[in-house]
């Protein structure tokens, strides 16, 4: 009845081998796995690290209290001016201009997609919108230079010289040919789609027995919508703002080739100003020797940018965390 | 006594009243809101549309063959887009061969790897963030990183390299849904045979999503293909008047890699360039690049769309 030690055989032996060789490899792998995924905080570390180690050394030169407060932004002249204001006015104008456009105009279509539109008509509309805004931004910047600021322009022709009579401060007797009116309006238009097809998603994961419910006791679907889904998938729709907002924010190309390259430190559309993009965007275009201030002075502004659109991520965060629903 | 009845009746018909003419009011707001969802759907995709048929409009004549096999040149009808569209080209396969890779294998590792702890929430915030980074801002990193430290230049492996990190987030979050979407009793299946957990991804899973990874796959390079400010970051050139070096020698070993390193120009940076030129001519020359952009773009994208479809309507667990 005693058990007999069992001795391990060659088979064994092999096996055991093999086994111990399989984990290895899988150790490796794993291991190999994890470094990629890994990459992703490496290159958060290096964009971070790159911006500011550039920028302390630009405001070595610098002072920062004139690179916050003065309104003058003219690095490439002499004597220069470092008040990064103009461009980030610019950057809130086009953006706001754009929001404008395309917050109204995605939620409303996102609302009739997801609560109005028969199935067949969202299967055709959504791969269009999705189609539309796969078009590259630079394409819309010819649109915005090309076409919409030449029609903006005919527009205001005929209202012009009346509104700067009676406002001269606000609006100018003809459109300026670069404006941050036109490449706002493109921009919008981008967008809409991005927030559109991003809230449309929220509100169909809304449970189906909240709008049953609502429709129970005798509510609409404009009711039903705005009541019921709306506050329900708040924390989505919220979520698509803040998304329009961070491409809004740093949009390149459509502000590059439409809004002006003059900073200009306004609030007024009407204008032509340049936006904190647009301004890294033309200094890139010369010829750029490393260690220069010129070099450090893209990084500065890169750095703004990314706190700008950091600012508007954190805001999002805390508000789809004070609106989520859960179910 | 009946008097009473009768008032009663006549209330509650009255209420009745009330209510259906509230009913129908709403009702009517409804319909109308309805309307006004559908005439902001059309408004945006018809402007969208008219715009794009105007680009069409003014290009389409200027495509003729000479466009595509003439370099860039002061003469605008002269001038066409071979180094444009040679440049996308390589750039793109750079891309690719780059951000397929450490996407996919970066998406394994969070969907089926990682364990729950701090580093596996620090990399996934990481990705959620890098998807929300402006694009130019990766440009100032290959400028700052690749072309002057790790002294890579204004060369097409510079502008890979970037591209690859901008597309990396999209290609890793849908590698990870076209994994989460594999039911787990696969997972269970391929155990219960004594598969290790790679043999398991690599046999059984990694062929049933790659499909969908292929989607997600597209979806970044439409992106990148069309991406120009980190590219104008980086230095890349708007007039390049020659070919990098061929990847196919005729001598041994017959693959070369030299055009890694050559200076390059591509599609939106040539119709940027063009786009900025005060001459109207020009401008057509914009356009009919344009119009290569948009198609390429909307050929990708509609082949992902198309992809995704035909998936949906595939298989179901």
């Amino acid at each position: 009845m005693t058990a007999q030690p069992l001795k391990p055989s060659g088979k064994d032996l092999q096996f055991t081998q093999k086994k111990k060789a399989r984990e290895l490899k899988e150790r490796v792998i794993e291991f190999i796995l994890f470094l990629a995924a890994f990459s992703c905080v490496a290159t958060t570390v290096a964009i971070m690290y790159l911006l500011i180690s550039e920028s302390v050394l630009f405001f070595q030169e610098v002072s920062l209290v004139e690179f916050l407060t003065s309104k003058d932004w003219s690095p490439l002249f002499d004597p220069p001016g470092y008040g990064i204001l103009p461009l980030v006015s610019g950057t809130l104008t086009t953006t706001a201009v754009a929001l404008s456009v395309a917050l109204p105009m995605g939620l409303i279509s996102a609302i009739y997609l997801s609560e109005f539109a028969a199935p067949s008509v969202r299967e055709v509309v959504k791969p269009i919108l999705e189609l539309l805004a796969g078009i590259p931004t630079v394409v819309y910047g010819y649109f915005a230079l090309l076409t919409v600021i030449p029609a903006l322009q005919w527009l205001y022709l005929p209202i012009g010289p009346f509104l700067s009579n009676v406002l001269p401060n606000i609006f100018p007797t003809e459109l300026a040919g670069f404006n941050m009116l036109g490449a706002g309006l493109v921009m919008g238009l981008m967008i809409t789609p991005l927030i559109s097809s991003i809230s449309e998603d929220a509100m169909r994961s809304v449970p189906i027995n909240l709008k049953e419910g609502s429709y129970a006791t005798g509510a609409t679907r404009l009711q039903t919508a705005l009541k019921v889904v709306l506050p329900a998938a708040a924390s989505g729709v919220i979520a698509a703002f803040i998304l329009g907002v961070s491409r809004a924010v740093g949009e390149t190309m459509i502000v590059a080739i439409a809004a002006g390259l003059q900073p200009t430190f306004t609030f007024n559309p009407l204008e032509s100003a340049a936006t904190i993009t647009a301004f890294i965007v033309q200094v890139s275009l010369g010829d750029l020797p490393h260690g220069t201030l010129e070099y450090q002075t893209i990084f500065a502004a890169g750095l703004v940018l990314v706190f700008v659109t950091l600012a508007f991520n954190v805001i999002g965060y805390f508000l789809t965390k004070r609106f989520r629903e859960t179910y | 006594m009946a008097q009473a009845e009768f008032s009663q009746s006549n209330s509650q018909s009255d209420y009745l009243q009330q209510i259906r003419a509230s009913v129908a009011r709403r009702e009517l707001i409804s319909r109308l809101f309805g309307l006004l969802g559908l005439l902001v759907i059309s408004i945006a995709t018809l402007i969208l549309i008219a715009l794009v048929a105007q680009l069409f409009v003014q290009g389409l004549p200027r495509l003729n063959w000479k466009f595509f096999t003439s370099f860039p040149s002061s003469d605008f009808n002269e001038a066409g887009i071979l180094s444009a569209w040679v440049g996308s080209l390589l750039v793109m396969l750079t891309t690719m061969v780059i951000a397929v890779p450490l996407g996919v294998a970066a998406g394994i590792y969070l969907e089926e790897y990682a364990p729950k702890n701090w580093l596996a929430a620090l990399i996934e915030i990481n990705v959620t963030n890098l998807a929300g980074v402006p694009s130019i801002v990766y440009g100032l990193l290959a400028l700052g990183l690749f072309s002057t430290v790790l002294n890579l230049g204004e060369s097409i492996l510079t502008a890979g390299l970037t591209l690859a990190l901008l597309i990396l987030p999209i290609v890793i979050v849908t590698t990870r849904e076209a994994l989460r979407a594999i039911p787990s009793s696969l997972r269970e299946a391929a155990y219960a045979l004594g598969a290790s957990r790679w043999q398991m991804i690599w046999d059984h899973i990694l062929p049933y999503s790659s499909g969908s990874i292929l989607t997600g796959i597209i979806i970044g390079l439409s992106r990148a293909i069309g991406e120009t400010a980190p590219l104008i970051t980086i230095g890349a050139l708007t007039f390049i008047a020659f070919l990098p070096p061929s990847p196919i020698q005729s001598q041994f070993p017959f693959i070369s890699f030299e055009w890694l390193t050559a200076p390059f120009t591509v599609l939106p940076i040539q119709m940027f360039n063009w786009i900025s030129r005060p001459q109207p001519e020009f401008q057509v020359n914009a356009a009919a690049a344009g119009v290569v952009l948009i198609l390429l773009t909307l050929t990708l994208n509609a082949f992902a769309i198309y992809l995704r479809y035909r998936l949906r309507k595939g298989v179901k667990w």
